[in-house]
């Protein structure tokens, strides 16, 4: 930890704001593809009840470091992760946590909307049926309602339940997404570029949702709309190849950028 | 920046239009190749249906003679039991040669009494014993029956034996020739549904020669094979592809299951030779050896599809189900498996038709018995579809070369039934989303 540290010396510690509980912080987080490495000691926190947007050109390790936080990179056969993360405290690489069990914690939608080829109501009732939340048809129904309100596709679905979700539209399919993870009550969601593959106006949805449930979770969001992370965020952390460059308040980040990086980039000279 | 001027670009066009005649006609030329390749195809399996049919369609009809049998008590229950046993003992072959010698006018000790004989299957009074015994009310009654003509006379009648033939050179005589013409005008001889083909097992006599033993035995061993080679392959297709480390070891496996597809049958054979029946001690000639073997012969098959199934399952769904804290395993078989169900499906009934038509493998392990008893389990001696046919065909009566088309028209059938099903079980699950 403290090798990185003095290679870097403006390392961004990525402190939250004062009266803002954290909830994922994350310690010289290094992650090695194979041979190749592809995060350089990423201290991040996460704070509750905010947006926090990771923006970055491509291949900057945001989305590396954003599945690094429900271990979706332990499906990934040569990735391997070194460093603190801790959910409420408790570090999530620690051998006694299940990453099953985490993952009904922390929820992730994909950049790709992806329902399971079966009706919408299975796709919300999947999580909390196998999680065992809930267990008679009567808490199923009350989880799958409240779950499609929470992420405004309920008026929009109510009379087609049993119609598959695959055949709703994609700005649809996203928020049924949405609505599957938030079913099974998780802290955190971590959404990866959910809006890459929709159109403005099912975006524009999307983001209204973002804000709204950011009253009740902790959300992390990656992006490579700039735009869309000063709409939707309130911090923003800052990657470029690999290392977390900096990190802070959305308004200062992109009003007032402390690294010559950071600057070209929301500036528009790469990415 | 200019462009090309005028003169260069009407060059430019003129070459462009020479080669786009040139690729035009290479175009042309590669769909009239394929169209002939497509004709030739054709014209083949429908030679091949056209031979298979005319040859086979036949042995669906047999030949049988009607005669007014008495049947007298004194021939066949002397004691006047009615006893099934004892009933089991009478002269039944008496009774049907004084009914065929009065019906014919021929003298019981006249040359022409041996050809009389000729007329009906040598088995015939096996037939009217079956029938006495399972209903003994009609001993002392007289019986109208049709009992199945021999098969030369079959072969007479369905043209295949011709009268032009010299006397000397056919093995249906003038005399008998005769007799059957006038026994069909007087509507005692005719052509009905060969039930014997699906009732009966082997016979030497092609008029009583069946695929019952085959078909059982081959229903036995697709039984063994679904019952096996299903689980079993789809779980390590499973394994292989979903939980297996990528390492060397699981490379040379991977290599070593694409080579088994392609290994000789006939090597399975001596495999399943070796270990089931030298080294396990499981009985020769039954269908749960020939089962198993067919299972080894099926699994690289199913297992190949299953793992290409399972790789077209996009990666999103995986994910899908692990982002909302699905285990490994619940991932596989509540989303992955489900999804590649139709493409699982449709490679195990094709192994499963491959199977059905293999006949290498179960002669080595000796399903080629002369077999009469229908197998009561997979542990009796018995028969199977494709070599039954093959037996058929080494045979020289022309009763037997109708049966062998006949045949392998039933064994086309259970193919096509089963791509049917293949197709239209697919369909189904595919249509669910």
């Amino acid at each position: 930890m403290s090798d990185s540290g003095t290679i870097q010396m403006s390392r961004p510690t990525g402190r939250v704001p004062e009266g803002a509980p954290v909830k994922i912080a994350s310690r010289d987080v290094n992650l090695w593809y194979g041979e190749k490495q592809a995060l350089f000691g990423i201290d991040l926190d996460v704070p509750d009840n905010h947006v926090t947007a990771l923006i970055g050109p491509s291949g900057c390790g945001k989305s590396t470091f954003l599945r690094c936080l429900n271990r979706m990179n332990d499906t990934i056969d040569i990735a391997r992760v070194a460093g603190d993360i801790r959910l409420d405290g408790e570090d999530i690489y620690a051998k006694a946590i299940d990453p099953v069990q985490l993952r009904a914690r922390v929820g992730m939608v994909f950049q790709k909307p992806n329902p399971f080829p079966k009706s919408i109501y299975e796709n919300v009732a999947y999580g909390p049926r196998i999680h065992g939340i809930a267990t008679s048809k009567k808490q199923i129904d009350e989880i799958v309602v409240t779950s499609l309100q929470k992420a405004s596709l309920w008026e929009e679905v109510k009379d087609r339940l049993d119609e598959p979700g695959t055949g709703l539209s994609g700005g649809q399919q996203q928020r049924l997404c949405i609505a599957r993870a938030i079913a099974v009550s998780p802290e955190v969601i971590l959404m990866d570029e959910p809006c890459s593959a929709l159109d403005p106006i099912a975006t524009d949805r999307i983001e209204q949702l973002i804000l709204e449930l950011k009253e009740n979770y902790c959300i992390a969001i990656v992006t490579h709309s700039m735009s869309q992370a000063a709409r939707v965020s309130q911090r923003t952390a800052f990657f470029h190849l690999g290392y977390l460059v900096e990190v802070g308040d959305t308004a200062d980040i992109f009003t007032n950028p402390q690294d010559k990086r950071t600057q070209d980039y929301i500036t528009g000279r790469f990415g | 920046m200019s462009g090309p001027s005028d003169s260069e670009r009407i060059a430019i066009s003129e070459i462009v239009a020479r080669g786009i005649r040139r690729r035009r006609a290479a175009e042309a030329r590669f769909k009239t190749y394929g169209a002939i390749a497509i004709l030739i195809a054709i014209a083949f399996l429908l030679t091949l249906f056209a031979t298979i049919f005319s040859n086979g369609i036949s042995a669906f009809t047999q030949t049988h003679i009607r005669l007014e049998l008495a049947l007298d008590p004194a021939l066949i229950d002397p004691d006047g039991t009615r006893d099934p046993e004892k009933l089991k003992s009478g002269n039944y072959r008496k009774i049907i040669e004084t009914a065929l010698f009065s019906r014919l006018n021929v003298d019981a000790k006249s040359p022409d009494a041996r050809l009389a004989r000729l007329m009906l299957s040598d088995f015939s009074h096996y037939e009217l014993r079956d029938r006495v015994v399972g209903n003994p009310d009609l001993v002392g009654t007289t019986e109208s029956v049709w009992l199945p003509a021999h098969s030369n006379i079959d072969q007479y009648i369905k043209g295949a034996i011709k009268k032009e033939t010299p006397n000397e050179r056919r093995l249906v005589k003038d005399q008998q020739i005769a007799w059957a013409d006038e026994l069909a005008a007087a509507g005692d001889l005719k052509r009905t549904f060969n039930r014997y083909l699906f009732t009966r097992g082997a016979s030497s006599k092609p008029e009583l020669a069946g695929l019952e033993v085959a078909l059982i035995g081959s229903f036995w061993m697709m039984l063994i094979v679904l019952v096996f080679a299903v689980p079993i392959g789809v779980s390590a297709a499973v394994y292989l592809e979903e939980f297996a480390k990528k390492n060397s070891l699981n490379d040379i496996i991977e290599v070593n299951i694409n080579n088994l597809a392609a290994v000789p049958s006939i090597v399975f054979g001596i495999l399943g030779l070796a270990v089931f029946v030298n080294t396990i001690g499981l009985p020769r000639s039954t269908p749960v050896v020939g089962g198993l073997v067919l299972t080894l012969m099926t699994l690289p098959t199913i297992i190949i599809a299953t793992r290409a199934a399972l790789k077209a399952v996009p990666p999103s769904i995986r994910e899908a189900a692990l982002g909302v804290g699905a285990s490994k395993m619940q991932s596989i078989f509540h989303h992955v498996l489900p999804l590649s169900a139709p493409a699982v499906l449709t490679g195990t009934i094709i192994g499963l038709a491959q199977a059905l038509g293999e006949t290498a493998p179960l002669l080595i392990v000796g399903l080629f018995a002369f077999v009469v008893q229908a197998p009561a389990t997979p542990f009796d001696s018995s028969s199977a579809l494709p070599v039954q046919i093959y037996l058929w065909a080494t045979y020289q009566e022309r009763g037997f070369v109708e049966r062998t088309s006949a045949g392998i028209i039933v064994l086309l059938a259970f193919m096509i039934g089963m791509n049917l099903l293949a197709i239209i079980l697919r369909s189904r699950f595919e249509r669910r989303w």
